[in-house]
Order: C-alpha cells, then structure tokens, then sequence
C-alpha cells in the first residue's frame, strides 16, 4: 500500500456544502453522507448541510426500521444539530454550520418542519440557489 | 458555480432541480445519460429552450458519439464540448455541483 | 490548479468512474495537479484487484492504478465503505491505499476544486 499523504489545511475555513436529495433505506447515500458532515466537524470548517427532493426524508421522525433489518440512524442528526448549537455558541470558533431543508420539497411531499427530528431553516428555493452558488466545495451524495 | 447533469431527464428529477436551484448565469453541462437531455424534438425541449435562456449550456461530446447522437440532433446554442475543455470549464466556473 | 476528486460509484456499474478517470486525465494532460482521487460509497470497488473484465474491455482498476503510478495521483479509498464493501490490503489494488474519511475533507480545503462523480 502507498504511504500516507497529508495536505496542510491550518488556518483554511472554506464553505463546504452537502447535498442529500435521496431518500433514506433505499440506497446507502444518506447514511455515508451522514458519516462525512460527521467527520468533517473536527476540521471546523463551515458547512450547509442540505435536504433537497427525497432527502427531506431523511431527517423525518418516526423511522422504525426494525421489519427492515437495518439500522436506524435517524437520530445520529441530533449530532449534527449539537455540533451546530456547539459552533453558535462559541465564540472562539469560526465554524458556521446550517442545517437547511428546501421549502419546495418538503411542502410537495407532505412535510412539515415539525415532522423533522431536528431544527432546521425552511429555505425557498429561490433563496436557497443563492446560498448554494456561495459555497465552495459540494458534496452530492 | 458550474452545474452537472449526469442523468437523463426522463429517468430522474435531477434537470428539474438543478434548474430550480441554479441562480441565473450559471453554466450546466449535461454528461453519461444527461445527454439525452440536449435533442431537439423531445417532451423536454421546450424546458431546455427556456433553461437556455438563462444559463449557458454545455454537453459532453463524446457522451453524445457513444449514444448514438449526431452533433445535427443537438438542439441550437448548446455547445458540445470533450474532457478537457470540461477541465476548462470546471477551473473558469469555480465550485462544480453534481446532480446525480 | 489544484483538483480534488470524489468517486461514488464502483466500476462498470455506472460511468461514474470512468468519466472521473477521462477528466482526470485531462486535467493531468493540461498540467494540473490533482491532489487526490477519493473512492467513497461503491467506488471503493475501483480498488478491487480481483476485478477481471473482459479482454476486449477496458480494465479500470488497472487504469486507476497507472495514474497513481505514472502520474503521482493519491488514491485514497474510505475504510469504513471499504470494510463494508469487502475491500481489505489483501485485495488492493495497485496503485491504491486506503485511510479515513478525514482524507476527503482534507482535499477539499486543500484543492482549489473538487468534482463530484456518482450516480
């Protein structure tokens, strides 16, 4: 196996956004999307995390995949959200971490922001296609 | 910003979102199936014409050769390109978002 | 410029990889830098060394290794989808290592642009 390489990242803040537009179960996207928004909180970067078309599943409460025989990760979001109040809440950090659902997808699925298992900001798509133009690096899952 | 279609519209809502949450201006380039996205005289013409409006449009070159489309079906003012003018695009546009 | 690239789907399957390898190469023959080619979700697959297509195909496992050989490009593949995927040194490909997923938010700091390929 080929050594290692590690790039020097001190002292970058770049805007990382992540896209999930697929629901959950259904294919492994949303879970190892998931693990990445997780990983990347200790290199304190800023982030958008966005559900979009079908990935406003994703955080919908109520999953119960028992029948299923999967695992249930809805509630690894909540870490997500505590890493969000984390950065708020210190001033120290500049890490700023949005966690923001589509209006358009979630109101022509049925949804509501209180059928979410965590806060999130209910964004038009309008306004959303500003704050996406403004991000650096996209990860579409 | 730079936009990526790799699926064809007829499968997969991807074109439907990226137009709605691409900002005027932004290029799109449509790659793999989303090249059949780009022929004239399909139930999605007319979308691409009024999407042609406001963004420049691209399309993969040799995607369009490996499924069998003449540079002739490629409706007017969509610009066929190959990999490293794509290479030119992603380094003049900035940040790539893929719709997948 | 410097290119970080995400490779989301395994070889064959879908022409994820093989567009990520087109445009790679591209980017190299323009002489640019590409920093690092992350394999994550199936296109950990890409490392697999058992791969044998057929003879009149082309082979993307080698492909990718040659690149990293040839050119110095950083394979990267994700050992959490790589475990699940059955992806182990025992059947690496040449060419590839494998490391966390901390080495894509690396990239993508580090590079001036990075490329999504998937599904």
């Amino acid at each position: 196996m080929s050594e290692e390489i590690e790039y020097d990242t001190a002292g970058i803040t770049k805007k990382f956004m992540y896209v999930n537009r697929k629901a959950p179960y259904g294919t492994i996207y949303a879970l190892e999307v998931l693990e990445a928004v997780l990983i990347s909180a200790a290199f304190e970067q800023h982030a958008c995390i966005v559900f979009v078309d079908d990935g406003v599943f994703q955080i919908k409460k109520g999953q119960d995949t028992q029948s299923v025989n999967m695992k249930n990760f809805s509630k690894t979001y909540g870490i997500i959200a505590m890493e969000k109040e984390d950065a708020d809440e210190d001033e120290d950090m500049d890490m700023v971490w949005r966690i923001i659902v589509e209006r358009e997808s979630m109101e022509s699925r049925g949804l509501c922001a209180e059928d979410f298992v965590i806060d999130v900001e209910v964004i038009p798509s309008a306004e959303l296609a500003v704050i996406m133009s403004e991000q650096e690096i996209v990860i579409s899952g | 910003m730079i936009h990526t279609v790799n699926k064809s519209p007829f499968e997969r809502n991807s074109l439907d979102s990226c137009l709605r949450l691409s900002i005027k201006g932004a290029p799109i380039l449509f790659l793999e199936d989303g090249v059949l996205a780009v022929t004239s005289g399909t139930s999605i013409s007319d979308k691409v014409a009024n999407a042609q409006r406001d963004h420049p449009i691209f399309v993969l070159g040799p995607d369009l050769q490996a499924r069998g489309i003449a540079e002739g079906d490629v409706a007017e003012g969509i610009t066929i390109i190959d990999y490293g003018e794509f290479v030119d695009l992603v380094v003049e546009h900035g940040t790539v978002q893929s719709w997948l | 410029m410097k290119f970080g690239i995400l490779v989301n789907e395994g070889p064959f399957t879908h022409q994820a990889s093989d567009t990520a390898y087109h445009f790679v190469s591209a980017a190299i023959e323009k002489g640019h830098q590409v920093m690092r080619v992350f394999f994550y979700y199936d296109g950990v697959n890409n490392a697999n060394k058992l791969s044998a297509p057929q003879a009149d195909d082309r082979d993307l496992v080698k492909l990718w290794g040659k690149l990293a050989t040839q050119h110095n490009v950083d394979l990267v593949v994700c050992i959490a989808a790589a475990l699940r995927r059955g992806i182990i040194e025992e059947n690496l490909a040449d060419g590839f290592r494998i490391s966390g997923l901390g080495q894509l938010t690396e990239v993508g700091i580090a590079a001036d642009r990075l490329v999504v390929f998937g599904d």
